[in-house]
């Protein structure tokens, strides 16, 4: 090949988004030595800890998937923790009161999440509406619903199919350990763990290999730039929302697999958890930027916080939003930074 | 050749609420041509484009494209590039958060037998367009690590590996640089050779000269004729164009001889520089006088005014305004010492899109003012009527939005908005770019009137001969630092002397 006349220098550095990615994992691999140093004696050491944030975690980490998806595309759904509600509130009344089968709900939960989420993005993507307003009567509608299928805290009947999946334990072949009375102990995870971590693998590819998933990414980091070059912004903006639903309903399978019961109150704030994951992530509010590797670590550092609060056992359980407040502040003053520090290079 | 037409577009009509933006407009296309379409801001242009490329859905008239039965009608640019007809715009129309090769091949990766997208294929793919057109790049690299110029070539590249038939190239050429122009060119005439029909938009004389075969010639939304390129000479393409016969462009020399040395000093900064813009550098303007600064693209032409007007905080050297030390932090305070910028991307830092033409004009004004006192709305409609009367602005009225001007009003309407604020110091960073010969002339006039009635000018354009008739005295750049100053009798061999480092300068 001959010699290019003009050849541009290459730039060849660290982008700047890989390194906040690489940021989000280091904090969490510091936050847990931390707390395994701290918490030796409370069994933070054990495997089982770490999967137990897992377990708790595996309904939101759904929900964290396809909220950075939507989030890529510059929009936001804020509607998330009210579906689960409304999920977990559908699947128990269902079972409790309805006596309908398990497998026939959890069906039912994901066409009303993916219908739900045509509506939102059709609002969104073809009436151009505010994500944040369509999502927020979204929101409301769910919360409503919640209450008026029940008020009442109901649990899910122990004799079901469903108690079964939740009860199910996967056992790990490794890391196993005998406690004081000389017990082995074999780590486990639950049935939400394996759909949620299947959901992140799923969502990882489709963001990466599929057309649908760079025009996610297309949207986000120029709209105008997407319609121009031929990309169906409408559609793709709609498909997203439908997508957040969809992993959101599934999220509420896993959340509900987790709880067992179903109340007006639950999941209050979840959305705000989706989003705070996603953002210390590395996924940008002003969309284009993000992966759902980072979303899995925030969901992971928000377990983790949990987790040593709850360990600590004498802190307030609010302390936990306060340091998750840290860390937002953290992570966006981090990303303005870089940003900052980008602009000057040009 | 008359045989092989490409694209006929017959009798286009188009209306705008109160506009009549195309009346009866033909193109013909030829196979294997290079054909320009000129007019003014406001003649149509964009319009006819856009009715061709789905983006508007024209009255009445027909398209017709080689290749398929009866007239067609574009409804998306993705129709429109799918029967092979593909446009790079005047604004890059890429994503900057993906990858050279993803911008390449959005919309049309290589798919794997997965139906995934195949990524070592996207990117082997790239590699082999870019090498093509001798570009050494790493296309992995996102979009935004690269310059402008080369994000727009990248842009060309995508719309030239899509088998278009019919490529349309809207003001391509406004971010290059001779280099990188003449590079596209040495594409075009490939392409042309090929037998790809290309529709090149420009402001450019030369470049219209350079490599049109034949020109369609717009004014006022109505079709003038089609030329071929040997038929129309410059002042007849000019003429075309405007309508009238144009000598006015040479008439607007200032007065010469008008001794400015004792005028009070405006502006007198002493090494002032920005870390990585630009170098320490000193400028002295006095009261009356027009100062332009001249270099190449990317010079730090703009930087330098940005020092001054606290856009970019000046980290060393001193800032005198009429003789008294001044500390600018930020751009509010240069605008209560009576300083404005005109910034040169008009579209990012100048216009808001969806505000009237009234409010566009009365923003710096009022954000002078402070909010806490507010201009009623009777004095801000006085504003806007002088403004529109004194500037000649085209609108339809005060209320309009601005988004719905063409490019040469919007200018006029920042340059209104300035105006108001009744500043002592202006700097115009590209004034005229991308903004129809008539306007420009206006424009220029504008200038000069204003350094008559006493106010001091930074006047900053592309376009040499632009600035040896509006200014007094010329700052050379070159690599972000000053490298001199020119002043007596500026002829364009002296600047450009000057520009490539010849002896001229100081």
């Amino acid at each position: 090949m001959k010699k290019p006349e003009n050849a541009v220098k290459e730039r060849r550095q660290l982008n700047g988004n890989t390194l906040l990615l690489l940021i989000t994992i280091a904090l969490f691999i510091v936050m847990y030595a931390v707390g395994c140093v701290i918490y030796a004696g409370k069994g933070f050491t054990h495997l089982q800890n770490f999967l137990n944030i897992l377990i708790t975690n595996a309904g939101l980490l759904c929900v964290a998937c396809g909220m950075t998806c939507v989030m890529l595309t510059g929009g936001i759904d804020i509607s998330v923790g009210a579906l689960i509600a409304m999920d977990c509130m559908l699947l128990a009344v269902g079972m409790s009161e309805w006596g309908m089968n398990p497998i026939l709900l959890c069906i039912l939960v994901l066409v009303i999440g993916v219908v739900f989420g045509m509506f939102q993005g059709f609002c969104v993507g073809y009436l151009e509406i505010q994500p944040f307003i369509v999502s927020m009567a979204g929101m409301f509608f769910c919360r409503g619903m919640t209450a008026v299928i029940s008020t009442d805290q109901v649990s899910v009947p122990s004799d079901s199919l469903f108690y079964t999946w939740a009860n199910a334990k996967i056992t790990l072949p490794f890391g196993g350990y005998y406690n004081k009375k000389g017990i082995l102990q074999v780590p486990y995870i639950r049935v939400g763990v394996v759909i949620a971590l299947a959901v992140l693998v799923i969502i990882f590819l489709v963001l990466r290999y599929t057309k649908f998933g760079r025009s996610l990414y297309a949207v986000g980091g120029s709209e105008q730039s997407a319609a121009m070059m031929g990309l169906d912004v409408k559609k793709t903006k709609m498909e997203a929302y439908v997508l957040s639903s969809f992993l959101c309903s599934i999220g509420g399978i896993c959340y509900c697999l987790n709880t067992m019961a179903g109340s007006v109150s639950q999941a209050t704030g979840l959305e705000m958890d989706a989003i705070a994951s996603s953002v210390i992530g590395g996924t940008l509010l002003t969309g284009g930027v993000g992966n759902v590797i980072g979303s899995f670590f925030g969901v992971l550092i928000n377990g983790t916080i949990s987790s040593l609060v709850k360990t600590n056992g004498k802190l307030l359980s609010s302390w936990a939003n306060i340091a998750t407040a840290a860390l937002l502040c953290f992570f966006i003053v981090l990303q303005s930074v870089f940003a900052l520090l980008k602009d000057r290079k040009k | 050749m008359k045989d092989n037409v490409v694209l006929t577009m017959r009798g286009i009509c188009m209306t705008f609420p109160g506009v009549k933006a195309l009346q009866d407009v033909d193109l013909t296309l030829y196979k294997g041509e290079i054909h320009a379409l000129m007019g003014e801001n406001g003649a149509g242009k964009s319009t006819l484009i856009k009715c061709l490329t789905g983006i508007n859905n024209f009255e009445a008239g027909e398209i017709r494209l080689d290749g398929i039965d009866g007239p067609i009608r574009n409804r998306s640019t993705l129709d429109a590039q799918k029967k092979g007809i593909s446009t790079v715009y005047q604004e890059v129309n890429l994503c900057p958060n993906l990858s050279v090769a993803e911008n390449l091949y959005i919309g049309r990766e290589p798919m794997t037998k997965f139906h995934t997208i195949d990524r070592k294929a996207m990117v082997e793919g790239a590699k082999r367009i870019m090498a093509d057109l001798d570009f050494d790049i790493d296309v992995t690299q996102n979009l935004e690590n690269y310059s402008l110029a080369l994000q727009q070539m990248i842009a060309i590249a995508r719309a030239v590996d899509m088998d278009c038939k019919v490529l349309i190239l809207d003001e391509p050429t406004s971010s290059l640089d001779d280099n990188e122009v003449e590079k596209l060119f040495g594409l075009m005439r490939r392409l042309r050779d090929e037998g790809v029909s290309i529709v090149f938009v420009t402001h450019f004389l030369e470049q219209v000269y350079a490599v049109c075969d034949r020109i369609t010639v717009l004014r006022n939304g109505q079709l003038v004729g089609e030329y071929p390129i040997t038929e129309l000479p410059r002042v007849k393409l000019v003429a075309a164009m405007m309508g009238k016969d144009f000598d006015d462009l040479a008439d607007i020399k200032p007065e010469g001889g008008n001794d400015l040395s004792n005028a009070e000093m405006m502006i007198d900064a002493k090494g002032l520089s920005h870390k990585g813009t630009i170098k320490p550098f000193d400028l002295e303007i006095r009261k009356g006088e027009v100062v332009g600064l001249t270099g190449l693209l990317g010079s730090g032409r703009s930087e330098l005014a940005r020092a001054i007007y606290g856009a970019d905080k000046a980290q060393t050297g001193t800032l005198k305004v009429k003789g008294e030390e001044v500390k600018i932090n930020a751009p509010i305070d240069a605008m209560n010492l009576g300083m404005g910028l005109l910034p040169d991307d008009r579209k990012a830092e100048g216009i808001i899109a969806d505000l009237s033409v009234r409010e566009n004009i009365i923003l710096a004004l009022q954000a002078k003012r402070g909010m806490g006192h507010l201009l009623s709305r009777a004095e801000q409609e006085k504003l806007a009527d002088e403004y529109i009367e004194t500037l000649q602005i085209k609108t339809a009225s005060k209320e309009t939005l601005i988004k719905q001007l063409s490019g040469g009003n919007q200018q006029k309407v920042i340059l209104a908005r300035w105006l108001a604020t009744d500043p002592d110091f202006l700097i115009l960073d590209e004034p005229t770019r991308g903004i129809d010969v008539g306007t420009k002339t206006e424009i220029q006039k504008l200038v000069i009137q204003l350094a008559q009635e006493g106010k001091s000018l930074i006047f900053i354009s592309s376009e040499i001969e632009e600035m040896l008739r509006t200014c007094n005295r010329l700052a050379v750049l070159r690599d972000g630092a000053k490298i001199g100053e020119l002043d007596g009798e500026l002829t364009q061999e002296r600047v450009m002397a000057a520009i490539a480092g010849g002896g001229d300068s100081e």
